[in-house]
């Protein structure tokens, strides 16, 4: 366990180490903007296995959090001039207060009928969001980037590191709460919610907890996007392609792990940017259908669920 | 025991009632069980045996009436803190964890259920989990998937669970249906050793060999009224009872 923890910490340096040097070596834009784009996809699939994969409690809101996160910045932004990190903060608390609504939601509703729930929660946002003025209303609004503070050289480069730090986090959370007794907890409760409760697991209790966490980091991963595009309008903002990726993306990567979501986001996410480069922007969407039913049909527990299965093939094939 | 322990009841059960919609399920049922009782509890299908227990345990809140375990009102509690307080339960269709081996069904009951001592390791706790599961005869099957068990060993696994809450009262229900005759011994062979001074047994049950064998006093439920409660031998013979059960 210890050893595991050095070796995640030495990785997670690590890798910040190269987004950090990037800039001096790649002089071209375009990876930063396809890697911001990646990182985001990361963020908000490990955000989103917090809940869906441990809890088991499918939400199909990830666009309203994202959403939320976005306006929380432009706003904050426009009346204020506040900096990057303040919204970034902002975000994840009006997200953890979404998270804490929802997870009261959870009390009558279970199943199919949370999704659906969180699908009007999407949709009430987001019209609530059309009609206000002041952050631009349905026509969007255009925002002016502050100059790039130093040591960073553009600002696509500091989104891109600042993604990579939301991305750590998130990881680093979804890791703990894996290897923790409110994992366990979790795990029970989606296996069978009365019995847990019944082993006394506080499952109300823990089910809120994961809402609040899951929610808080996927409008922290929402926020930066506002300075990204320098533009930001409801229907993009609340585009019900975040839903629909960061549960593919954690279904595909397999959600039994917290590698499950980061695998699934980098190799989906890479492959919709290569897509949108080499063919088309609408092509990608149908990749995205496409693969989730092959995986729905050939790996349902994900990439992590069929390489332990032939791990353990292997090992009765020995035995 | 002296007199004033028995007169002081594990769990008093008064003027309970519990509707569904415009359907009573249980109608001003009052019952105290004794510490240290082997309790069953029969009935007809539909007489409301397992609400009753459902809102001992919680899985159900009660508009009317009082749940009071060892002297304390527990009605408005979520079963959870019941759990704590040291109510464990079995399922009448078996709830394992599937996605869990068994020893770690028994650990989510140890990491939970029980206060959490800082010096008592994880290791410790597996051990303890261990030795629960041998005491049931189930320690070979200790890394299978719960989804592998037989019926009878699923059955040892909830009461195994429920025994690893270190419940003082553990609620049985219907632990032996559609066990074959000697597994119905085995299992209740098992639920009379657990049953002692410490741990306190109701057992909800169709059987009725089973439950002339385990229990030191019988109820009997009706259409959610007590209609019958005494010695088992009483019970038995009670008009009524034999009514509700054989139709008139």
């Amino acid at each position: 366990m210890k050893r595991n923890s050095i070796l995640f910490w030495t990785g997670a340096a690590l890798f910040l180490a190269v987004i950090a040097l990037m800039p001096y070596f790649v002089r071209n834009e375009y990876p930063f903007f396809a890697g911001y784009v990646i990182l985001q996809f990361i963020a908000l699939a490990v955000a989103w296995s917090i809940l869906g994969g441990h809890a088991g409690y499918v939400n199909f809101g990830t666009s309203a959090f994202f959403g939320m996160g976005v306006y929380t910045a432009v706003f904050l932004f426009k009346a204020a001039g506040a900096p990057l990190a303040v919204q970034i903060a902002a975000a994840a608390a009006v997200g953890a207060l979404m998270g804490f609504a929802l997870g009261l939601l959870t009390l009558r509703m279970q199943g199919i009928f949370f999704s659906i729930a969180t699908i009007a929660l999407t949709i009430v946002i987001e019209t609530s969001i059309t009609n206000w003025r002041y952050v631009g209303g349905a026509a969007g609004i255009q925002l002016q980037r502050p100059p790039v503070t130093p040591p960073f050289e553009g600002y696509v480069q500091m989104l891109v590191f600042v993604q990579a730090l939301l991305v750590v986090l998130a990881v680093a959370i979804s890791r703990y709460i894996q290897n923790s007794w409110i994992g366990r907890g979790l795990q029970a409760l989606r296996d069978d919610e009365l019995a847990a409760e019944c082993t006394g697991v506080p499952t109300l209790r823990l089910k809120v907890l994961a809402c609040v966490i899951s929610g808080a980091l996927m409008s922290a991963a929402g926020a930066p996007a506002a300075m990204y595009l320098q533009y930001a309008d409801p229907s993009s903002a609340f585009n019900l392609n975040y839903s629909v990726s960061a549960l593919a993306m954690s279904l595909i990567g397999g959600t039994a792990h917290w590698l499950g979501p980061v695998v699934g986001a980098i190799l989906l996410g890479s492959t919709q940017q290569l897509l949108t480069v080499t063919i088309s922007s609408e092509v990608n969407v149908l990749v995205l259908g496409v693969m989730l039913v092959l995986f729905v049909v050939g790996a349902p527990e994900g990439l992590i669920g069929l390489l332990r299965k032939i791990r353990r093939q292997r090992k009765e094939g020995k035995g | 025991m002296t007199p004033s322990e028995t007169d002081t009841p594990l769990l008093r059960i008064s003027a309970l009632t519990k509707r569904f919609g415009g359907f009573t399920a249980l109608d001003n049922v009052s019952v105290d069980i004794r510490p240290g009782e082997r309790f069953g509890l029969i009935g007809p299908n539909g007489s409301g045996k397992t609400t009753l227990i459902n809102c001992i345990s919680g899985a159900f809140r009660t508009e009317v009436g009082t749940v009071t375990f060892r002297g304390e009102d527990i009605t408005q509690m979520p079963a959870h803190v019941r759990t704590r307080r040291g109510i464990a339960r079995s399922f009448q269709i078996p709830r394992p964890f599937r996605s869990m081996t068994v020893l770690e069904n028994l650990m989510v009951a140890l990491d939970f259920a029980v206060a959490s001592d800082p010096l008592v390791s994880a290791a410790h706790r597996r051990e303890t989990a261990m030795s629960i599961l041998s005491g049931m005869g189930l320690a070979s099957k200790a890394d299978a998937s719960a989804t592998t068990l037989s019926q009878v060993e699923l059955r040892k696994m909830e009461l195994a669970r429920a025994m690893a809450t270190r419940p003082k009262l553990l609620i049985s229900d219907e632990a032996m249906a559609g066990l074959s005759s000697s597994e119905v011994d085995e299992v209740l062979d098992l639920l009379m050793s657990l049953a002692g001074h410490d741990i306190t047994v109701i057992m909800i049950e169709h059987i009725m060999q089973a439950v002339m064998r385990f229990s030191e006093r019988v109820m009997c439920l009706d259409a959610g009224k007590i209609i019958a409660i005494g010695k088992p031998s009483e019970v038995m013979a009670n008009q009524r009872v034999q009514e509700a059960y054989l139709g008139t």
